[in-house]
């Protein structure tokens, strides 16, 4: 690789973070004081998709796995969540085959949101176990049907998720600073991670995992920890969602969500942890302006299409997405 | 053999001979440039609609019908290779089925856009949903036409790989790309070939669906998709005959998993089928029938 | 016949032919000969349209006609009478010995011509005939590479490339492959570029013999010169001077 002329100005790993801090700090104080509850809620989406790609490019960016299955891991996230936060006196009547163990607890969100998370990082850890060791197009299709199996679990368990009508009544429980301080924290850990010695090992495996191995990096272990933990947090993530929008389904996370997530991490870099957080924010504001089109024209759909082409166009012409691997702006030590 | 299990072999001869038609392409695809095409079930709901259009004319007769709707999903396949998969021909494998899932996405959007989300009714002429006796019981005609038509598609097209010079040249180029052009063969040509027939089968699987089941909408494709790469896996990725048999055993299976267990677990087929995936991989990695060749390419 | 003049090959980062300028005549047996790495595999695979020429001249020159061998695809020059029987042989192992061949005449869309060419290959080389519907796979070394002859020969080549017809072969084999090409090029004309490791054997069947290396022609002159060369013993032959 060429090496590239030091940007004239440039900050240290944890620099950045601060800054990100400050920034995501002053964005949340300013909306809570200053913006309407549209683009609160529009603030709180765009958040949770920062923290899911974030997440999602430390499974496939660091590893190299090929991962679609990060909407099935919040489905799961997002159903044990609700099934701590849902109100009790309607649990009888929504989830009668509840176990009688958990019926009558209650828990903050943060603290269902991490049962929720935990539940679907043992998932993971049982699939990981099976899918690791498949080629990548091989765990591309197997985790793709892992979504069609979660989501026929969901449809067909209805003493716990009301099958296809879905339960609402959820309590909107995720407050814009709450969703804030979470993306924050998996943002950080994430960070962490990918300038730790255990990131490098795992950008080691993505680039040859051959010569990986060569040197003493244990890359099956590796790859199940970026996968169980990148499950994680999509269930954590997942989790937070319909304490947002206060309705969840089988289908509320898909195979659409699969493709948009991504198309944000392949456009910001696959690995670029400031590439997913750019380019989801750009995909998720662009996606809104391009919903009032949608209206507008009655093309619904029109926006998916938008982004597809946009894929393939950014692939054909920046295969490494913006950043590729680098985090622009940021020293490396 | 009771009635119903006669009844549920047939089912599971007409719904396996739709998978086998999209896995055929899915397999020959994969076979002669390595890319998964997560677009390739879509192609089916292309045919479907072809179909649908065609029915809505009221003026092509019935015999002239599917060779319209072969020839449309051929140009559609085609299309597809010569717009979006071209470009990226020789890209890592992660490239190219980014890339697949977003004409996957795509098109079904622009099926969403064009057609709307209601489902549209398909009628098919009485005459298929008539049923005839056999062996005493009554089997609509629609699943008999389905099997003997894919049956016939697998003849003519094993016939054109093996004898033909074009299927000589696709079979090279599938298994030593670099050799097939010292041959003067043009791989752009034998690409764009084998998506054309890839396509024209999936079209053609379309067309039976909307028969089988009645509904069509611009979604239908890509789970049926899906379920066509499970069959291909089945039968080991690049293999023609394997393709065939891992959709009908994936039929069968299905059918099977439906039709013998409590009524209870229907509602889980999609979540078998999947599961049966994950299990073939593992046991199996290159399929039941296929080699290990696959593997080292 | 061939006349290449400072060629530059790069490939990935590599520039692995620097500045080569060779020439072959009509009729002529010519060895490139060379150590690993020296770029006599990239000088074919270029000459044949395989590889993007950077910068030089290439040409062939055949009754009267020029063909610029900088921007031509494989098809093209196979139309023309280059052939390439590459490196490893590259013959189809899961297609069968004669679909292997109808390959190689695969632009002849003469079918009775080719049935007559596939005949001539028979003839010379009776084992063929005798396994022609066995898949390819299933021949020894020494038949797979009287195949890839065969299929190179079914595209009646004027100008055929050889890239290392003698590896893995054992001697007996080699031998026998060495009398058939000199017979071809006498017998038929056929103009033969040869690459070799084993430059004795290349270079005492070649009219005219080219040392590469680092991607440039070292030495030239005729077979018989090179081998006698104190400079091209010691290095290439194996024998100290």
């Amino acid at each position: 690789m060429t090496p590239r002329a030091a940007p004239r100005f440039a900050v240290s790993p944890t620099q950045a973070l601060a800054l990100f801090t400050l920034l995501l700090v002053g964005a949340v104080v300013g909306l809570e004081v200053f913006g309407s509850g549209y683009l609160r809620t529009l603030a709180a989406l765009t958040l949770i998709n920062i923290l899911l790609a974030v997440s999602l490019t430390m499974t496939n960016g660091f590893t190299g796995l090929f991962s679609l299955g990060h909407p099935a891991f919040m489905t799961l996230g997002a159903y044990v969540a609700v099934m701590f936060t849902y109100p009790v006196g309607r649990r009888g009547f929504a989830m009668p085959d509840l176990p009688d163990m958990i019926r009558d607890v209650a828990l903050p969100l943060p603290a269902a949101a991490t049962v929720g998370g935990l539940t679907a990082g043992l998932v993971a850890a049982v699939i990981g176990l099976l899918v690791l060791r498949l080629r990548t197009h091989y765990l591309a299709v197997a985790t793709l049907g892992l979504i069609i199996v979660v989501q026929t679990l969901a449809l067909n368990l209805d003493g716990l998720t009301r099958g296809g009508r879905g339960l609402t009544g959820i309590p909107r429980e995720a407050s814009l600073p709450l969703i804030a301080l979470c993306t924050l924290l998996v943002v950080m850990l994430c960070w962490r991670i990918k300038h730790a010695s255990i990131g490098r090992a795992m950008l080691a495996v993505r680039e040859n995992e051959m010569a990986a191995r060569c040197v003493g990096i244990h890359a099956f272990r590796l790859k199940m920890l970026a996968f169980v933990l990148g499950a994680a947090l999509a269930g954590f993530g997942g989790a937070l969602l319909p304490h947002v929008v206060s309705v969840m389904t089988p289908k509320s996370f898909g195979l659409m969500l699969s493709f948009n997530l991504v198309a944000i991490i392949v456009v910001g870099g696959q690995g670029s942890v400031i590439g997913a957080i750019v380019a989801a924010l750009a995909i998720s504001l662009g996606g809104e302006a391009l919903r009032g089109l949608e209206e507008t024209f009655q093309l619904y759909g029109i926006t998916q299409v938008i982004v597809a082409v946009a894929l393939i166009a950014a692939l054909m012409w920046r295969p490494k997405g913006l950043f590729g691997l680098r985090e622009p702006l940021v020293r490396t030590p | 053999m009771s009635d119903y299990a006669i009844q549920q072999i047939v089912n599971g001869l007409s719904l396996g001979s739709l998978y086998a038609l999209v896995a055929i392409g899915f397999s020959l695809i994969y076979g002669v440039i390595r890319l998964v095409n997560f677009a390739h079930g879509d192609l089916m709901m292309v045919g479907a609609f072809a179909t649908f259009g065609l029915i809505a004319t009221d003026h092509v007769p019935w015999v002239v019908l599917p060779l319209l709707v072969l020839v449309a999903g051929f140009l559609s396949g085609g299309l597809v290779e010569r717009l979006a998969f071209r470009s990226i021909r020789g890209a890592p494998m992660i490239t190219g089925f980014i890339v697949t899932l977003s004409v996957s996405v795509a098109l079904q959007n622009l099926g969403l856009i064009l057609l709307g989300a209601q489902p549209r009714n398909f009628s098919f002429p009485a005459v298929f949903r008539e049923r005839v006796a056999l062996g005493g019981i009554d089997v609509a005609i629609i699943d008999l036409t389905i099997p003997a038509v894919t049956l016939l598609c697998a003849v003519l097209l094993t016939v054109f790989v093996k004898t033909t010079r074009m299927g000589i040249a696709m079979r090279a180029v599938s298994e030593n790309t670099l050799a097939a052009r010292l041959m003067g063969i043009s791989i752009n040509r034998v690409v764009l070939l084998v998506f054309g027939i890839g396509g024209a089968l999936a079209a053609l699987a379309g067309l039976f669906w909307g028969g089988k089941f009645g509904q069509i909408d611009p979604l239908m494709g890509f789970v049926p998709g899906l379920k066509a790469f499970v069959a291909t896996i089945i039968g080991g990725v690049g293999s023609l005959p394997g393709a065939i048999l891992g959709g009908y055993i994936l039929g069968f299976a299905e059918v099977a998993f439906v039709g013998f267990l409590p009524a209870a677990y229907a509602g889980y087929r999609d979540a078998f089928v999947f599961g049966l995936l994950i299990l073939i991989l593992l046991v199996r990695p290159s399929g039941l029938f296929g080699s290990t060749e696959e593997e080292r390419a | 016949m061939l006349t290449v003049e400072g060629l530059q090959v790069t490939r990935g980062r590599t520039r692995v032919l620097t500045d080569l300028t060779l020439e072959v005549g009509a009729g002529e047996i010519a060895a490139l000969i060379g150590s690993n790495g020296a770029g006599k595999t990239t000088t074919l695979m270029a000459l044949s349209g395989l590889l993007p020429i950077a910068q030089g001249t290439a040409t062939l020159r055949l009754d009267g006609q020029t063909f610029d061998l900088t921007r031509a695809d494989p098809a093209k020059l196979v139309r023309a009478g280059l052939v390439h029987c590459p490196e490893g042989r590259q013959i189809f192992t899961r297609l069968t010995i004669e679909e292997n061949l109808r390959l190689g005449a695969f632009l002849n869309r003469d079918e009775a011509r080719v049935r007559a060419l596939m005949d001539e290959i028979y003839a010379l080389f009776p084992v063929l005939r005798e396994r022609r519907h066995e898949a390819a796979g299933g021949l020894s070394g020494g038949e797979q590479m009287m195949l890839a002859i065969g299929r190179a020969l079914m595209g009646e080549p004027r100008l055929l490339l050889l890239d290392e017809p003698s590896l893995g072969l054992a001697p007996q084999v080699t031998e026998r492959i060495f009398d058939t090409l000199r017979d071809l090029n006498a017998e038929r004309g056929v103009t033969l570029l040869l690459v070799e490791q084993n430059a004795m054997m290349a270079l005492d069947i070649a009219h005219r013999g080219f040392v590469i290396r680092e991607g440039r022609v070292e030495l030239a002159g005729s077979g018989r010169d090179l081998l006698e060369d104190p400079h091209v013993m010691g290095a290439y032959l194996g024998l100290s001077a």
